[in-house]
C-alpha cells in the first residue's frame, strides 16, 4: 500500500522524503509559492505556500508529507491571506509594474493576478534602494526584490560560486554581492549563470533582453501562474 | 590589524562556528569590522565575504561603520522609560554632544538606543563597551560624561557605575538551599542514569522558557536518536523584555546550572555543552568562566567526571544583540556563527540540533531545577505546585511596585498575592510573560501563574493606574519590528505595517476602519509567521484591545476616512519655495477642523 494524504478532499500519493509540495506538484494539484523551485533546498520564508495541515498552518514546501494527513489548500481563508501576504511583498519594495521590463514574465506579479489581487490594501513604504547596473550583462534592481535567496541557493548549490547573499535584519534586509567594492562588476557572476536567471520578479536581470519577446506574447499573458507552474516546475521534469 | 585577526583565529582553531566570538573581539579593539578583516577572515575561516556581512549587519552590536572609542547604548525597555529613560538620554546626549543613533565628530563616544538589557529592577540601564550600567540618573550620567570626556579606560571606571545586585526579595524550594558541587551528579550516577531520568519524568519538570515542554521527554527523545555525538545546550539568551531572573541565577547560582548540564550530557550521552549567554551579560563572563575553571580542577568537567566515565566540558558562547537567539533553533544558527534565522521544522534540535546532531536546548532556570530533582528526587519537585504545573516558577519583577526582583513562586500562586508582596499598589494591570506574553487587567488579580492559566518565562512587568497602556503597547510593538529577523514576510512586512499602524492611531491620525484594519493584520501576522517571534508580536495589541476596545476607539477621528499623514506638514516644502505662509497656502485636516475655523 503506498501512503497517502488528502488535498482539499483528493487523495495524493507520496513517497518517504517527499515534502506536501512535492506530492501536490506530482499530482497536478498547484500551490502557490515565489521562493520554491524544486531543484533548491527548500527555504519556507516567503509563506505563500501557507496550507492547514491537521488544522494547523504549515509551509507546503518545507513540511513533511505523513501518511493520512489532512491538507486543505484551496479554502477561502487561505486564498484570502496570501493574497494579503502577496500585498505585504509589493508595498515593501518598489513594484511598478507597467514600467518594468519583467512584465508578464513576472512571478509575483502572476501570483497577484492568480490571487485577483487587485489593490495594495496596506500603505506602501516606498524605500530608498538602488539598482546596480555596473556589471556589462547582469543588472540589480533592489527595488524589486524579495529576499527568497532563490539567487543565493542558485549560485551556491548550481553554479558553484557565492555571488550573493542577503543581509541585515527585519525590515532592513537587503540583498549584497561578494565585492569588496559592493558592485556586481566586481564579482564573478557571468549572465549564463542559474542565479542571473532564477529571479521571480525583475530585481535580477539580463541587459538588452527585456523587450525581446513583446508585452501581449509572454509567460503569464495567456497562461495562468498554476498551469505554468505545473507545466515546468513538476519534480520529475527534465529528467 | 592582520596579525591581531590572524591571532584571534588562531585562538579559535580557525572554526567557521567560532565567526561571532571572533567578530566581538574585532568590534570591542576596533569599534567596528574593518574592510580588511573581513577579507581576511573570508579566507582564514573559509566562509564567503557577503556571509561574514550577513553575519555582521544581523547582530545589533556589530557595525560596518565605526562606532565611538566608548559605545554607549542606552536601554529601551518599557521599565526605562517608566523611570525617566527619555529625560535621561536627552541630558546624557545633550552632556556628551553627540545626537542619538550618531557617533561624535572626534570619534570618542556614540550613543543609540538598545533592546531591553535586562536590568529592569535597577534601570535606567545601559551598556558601554558591551558592559552593563545601572541606575543611570543625572549624577552619574555627569560622572560618565566627564569620564569620556577624559577618556579614561573602562578599567579604571568606578565600581559603582558597573554594580549589578541579585535583588532576591523571595525565594523558595530552588533559591533557598543551592546544592553542593557535585552533589548532583554523585546522585545521579548512584542511583543511576535511567532511574535519574525518571525521577524527573515525575518531577514533571518543563521547561522553564515558557513553552513548557517535559524536559525528560526532550531528553529522552534526545538519547533515542542513533547518533554518536550529541549537545547540550544553556539558553541564556533571556532578551524578553523585563526578565532578568537568568542573570541573577548566573551570578549566584551557576554552580548548579553547570550541574544540571552535565547531569543532563550523562543521561543522553553529550561530550560537549554550550552556554549561550545573550550579549549583555559580558559582565558576567569571566566570573562563570572561573567557575568552569573550577570545575575542572575538581573532577566535574573534562575527562571521566567523578571516575565514572563521562567525558564532558562546557563553552561559553556570547550573542552580539538579537532577541530572536533566544528561539532555540536560531540560538543555534548562532551557535554556529551565523545569522540567527530559526530554521524550518521538523526537525527539531533533539533530531537536528548543533551542527546537524541531536541536541537538548532548555533554560537556565530548567537546569537548575533539573540538577535540584537528581539531587532531591521528583517527589521533592512534584509535591509542590498544581497537576499541570508542577514546581515553583522564578519571577523578574519590575515596573510599578517598592521592591522590583527575583520572586520564587509555587505554581498555582495568585497574581493578586504576587502583587503584595512586591508591595504593588493601585495597580492597572500586569504585563505577564514580557511582550510576547498577556496583558491582565486589574479584574483578572485572581488568575493563577501556571502554564494552563498564565504561562511566563518569568517576565512581570507591573503598570499603576498613571500609565498609558497605548503607550507600552507602542514600545513592544516597536520592538517586535526591531527584532524581527526578517526571515519571513509575515512577520517581516507585519511588524512593520503593526507599528506603522498603532503609530497612526497613538498619534491621532486614526480614523473609523483603522482598528478593524489593526486587528486584521493582528491575525495575519500572528497565524502566517514562520517562528514565535512573528506569532506573539500582536499580543500586545490583541489583548489590550480586547479589554481595552475604548482606549483605542477614542483615539480615532470621527471621519470615514483620515489620511495616514499630516496633509498640511507635507505641504511645506512647497509653502517654503513659494515664500508663502498665509491661510490659502494651509490645508485644513479634518472636517472637524474646518468647521472651527
Amino acid at each position: 500500500m503506498s501512503k497517502t494524504i488528502t488535498i482539499d478532499g483528493k487523495t495524493i500519493p507520496f513517497e518517504d522524503g517527499q515534502t506536501i509540495m512535492d506530492a501536490a506538484m506530482a499530482a497536478g494539484v498547484y500551490i502557490p509559492h515565489l521562493c520554491h523551485q524544486p531543484e533548491f533546498t527548500p527555504h519556507g520564508s516567503c509563506k505563500l505556500c501557507t496550507v492547514k495541515v491537521n488544522g494547523r498552518n504549515c509551509s507546503a514546501c518545507t513540511y513533511p508529507a505523513m501518511d493520512g494527513q489532512d491538507v486543505l489548500n484551496e479554502t477561502e481563508e487561505l486564498i484570502e491571506d496570501r493574497k494579503r501576504i502577496t500585498q505585504m511583498l509589493f508595498v515593501e519594495g518598489n513594484h511598478f509594474c507597467p514600467s518594468c521590463e519583467k512584465t508578464g514574465n513576472c512571478q509575483l506579479q502572476a501570483v497577484a493576478y492568480h490571487l485577483n489581487m487587485l489593490d495594495n490594501h496596506f500603505p506602501l513604504f516606498y524605500p530608498d534602494r538602488e539598482v546596480d547596473a555596473s556589471h556589462p550583462e547582469v543588472m540589480i534592481d533592489h527595488n524589486r526584490c524579495i529576499f527568497c535567496t532563490l539567487c543565493v541557493r542558485a549560485s551556491h548549490e548550481k553554479d558553484g560560486k557565492d555571488v550573493f547573499a542577503i543581509s541585515g535584519r527585519g525590515i532592513h534586509k537587503h540583498l549584497i554581492v561578494n565585492a569588496e567594492s559592493g558592485l556586481l562588476k566586481d564579482t564573478d557572476v557571468a549572465a549564463t549563470d542559474h542565479a542571473a536567471h532564477i529571479c521571480p520578479t525583475g530585481a535580477i536581470l539580463i541587459k538588452r533582453t527585456g523587450y525581446q519577446v513583446p508585452i501581449g506574447q509572454r509567460i503569464y499573458d495567456h497562461q495562468q501562474i498554476d498551469q505554468v507552474s505545473l507545466a515546468t516546475e513538476h519534480p520529475k521534469h527534465g529528467e | 590589524m592582520r596579525q591581531f585577526i590572524r591571532g584571534i583565529a588562531e585562538n579559535n582553531h580557525y572554526q567557521a562556528t567560532h565567526l561571532l566570538q571572533i567578530l566581538r573581539q574585532i568590534q570591542s579593539r576596533y569599534h567596528y569590522i574593518p574592510e580588511p578583516a573581513i577579507e581576511q577572515l573570508s579566507e582564514l575561516l573559509s566562509i564567503p565575504r557577503p556571509q561574514i556581512i550577513s553575519v555582521i549587519e544581523f547582530y545589533s552590536f556589530f557595525h560596518l561603520i565605526p562606532r565611538g572609542q566608548y559605545e554607549l547604548l542606552i536601554s529601551d525597555s518599557i521599565t526605562d522609560h517608566m523611570l525617566g529613560k527619555k529625560s535621561l538620554l536627552d541630558y546624557l546626549a545633550n552632556k556628551l554632544g553627540v545626537a542619538v543613533g550618531e557617533v561624535r565628530e572626534d570619534g570618542v563616544v556614540s550613543l543609540d538606543n538598545t533592546s531591553c538589557t535586562g536590568m529592569c529592577d535597577q534601570g535606567p540601564a545601559g551598556l558601554v563597551n558591551g558592559y552593563a550600567l545601572t541606575r543611570l540618573d543625572h549624577s552619574t550620567i555627569d560622572k560618565i560624561a566627564a569620564l569620556i570626556n577624559q577618556q579614561k579606560p573602562l578599567d579604571e571606571w568606578p565600581n559603582e557605575l558597573f554594580q549589578v545586585d541579585d535583588n532576591i526579595y523571595k525565594s523558595g524550594l530552588l533559591l533557598d538551599q543551592q546544592i553542593e558541587q557535585g552533589a548532583a551528579l554523585k546522585s545521579a550516577f548512584k542511583r543511576g542514569l535511567k532511574e535519574t531520568l525518571k525521577e524527573i519524568d515525575y518531577s514533571g519538570l518543563r521547561g522553564r522558557g515558557g513553552a513548557g515542554f517535559k524536559t525528560a521527554i526532550k531528553w529522552q527523545f534526545c538519547s533515542e536518536e542513533q547518533q554518536s555525538v550529541r549537545y547540550v545546550v544553556c539558553n541564556a539568551d533571556e532578551g524578553e523584555p523585563g526578565t532578568f531572573k537568568d542573570r541573577v541565577l548566573l551570578n549566584s547560582y551557576a554552580d548548579q546550572v553547570f550541574e544540571g548540564m552535565t547531569v543532563c550530557a550523562a543521561i543522553i550521552g553529550a561530550k560537549q555543552g554550550f552556554l549561550y549567554l545573550r550579549g549583555e551579560y559580558l559582565h558576567l563572563q569571566d566570573k562563570l568562566q572561573s567557575i568552569l575553571d573550577q570545575r575542572r580542577q575538581n573532577g566535574l568537567l573534562g575527562n571521566n567526571i567523578l571516575g565514572a566515565g563521562l567525558d564532558f566540558d562546557i563553552e561559553i558562547c556570547l550573542g552580539a544583540g538579537a532577541y530572536i537567539c533566544g528561539e532555540e533553533s536560531a540560538l543555534i544558527e548562532s551557535l554556529e556563527g551565523k545569522a540567527g534565522i530559526p530554521r524550518n521544522r521538523p526537525p527539531y534540535p533533539v533530531t537536528q540540533g548543533y551542527l546537524g546532531k541531536p541536541t537538548v536546548v532548555n533554560n537556565v532556570e530548567t537546569f537548575l531545577a533539573a540538577a535540584g530533582i537528581a539531587v532531591n528526587g521528583g517527589d521533592w519537585f512534584a509535591n509542590i505546585g498544581t497537576e499541570k504545573s508542577k514546581g515553583t516558577k522564578i519571577l523578574s519583577i519590575s515596573g510599578d511596585c517598592a521592591h522590583p526582583g527575583i520572586y520564587e513562586y509555587p505554581f498555582g500562586t495568585t497574581i493578586q498575592t504576587i502583587l503584595n508582596d512586591c508591595g504593588a499598589d493601585d495597580v492597572l494591570g500586569v504585563q505577564v510573560g514580557g511582550p510576547s506574553g498577556t496583558f491582565i487587567s486589574n479584574q483578572e488579580f485572581d488568575r493563577k501563574l501556571a502554564f494552563e492559566d498564565l504561562a511566563t518565562g518569568g517576565s512581570f512587568i507591573i503598570f499603576n493606574s498613571s500609565r498609558n497602556i497605548l503607550d507600552m503597547v507602542h514600545n513592544f510593538t516597536h520592538f517586535f519590528a526591531h527584532e524581527s529577523c526578517g526571515f519571513c514576510t509575515p512577520c517581516r512586512v507585519g511588524t512593520s505595517l503593526l507599528q506603522k499602524q498603532i503609530d497612526k492611531i497613538v498619534e491621532g491620525h486614526g480614523s473609523a476602519g483603522d482598528v478593524v484594519a489593526l486587528e486584521e493584520l493582528c491575525q495575519l501576522v500572528k497565524n502566517y509567521s514562520h517562528c514565535g517571534l512573528g506569532q506573539t508580536a500582536a499580543n500586545p495589541i490583541l489583548t489590550t484591545l480586547e479589554r481595552y476596545p475604548d482606549l483605542y476607539q477614542d483615539r480615532l477621528k470621527e471621519i470615514s476616512y483620515e489620511p495616514g499623514f499630516d496633509l498640511d506638514g507635507a505641504l511645506e516644502t512647497a509653502r517654503r519655495m513659494a515664500n508663502r505662509d498665509d491661510a490659502g497656502a494651509h490645508l485644513a485636516q479634518t472636517q472637524m477642523e474646518s468647521e472651527h475655523e
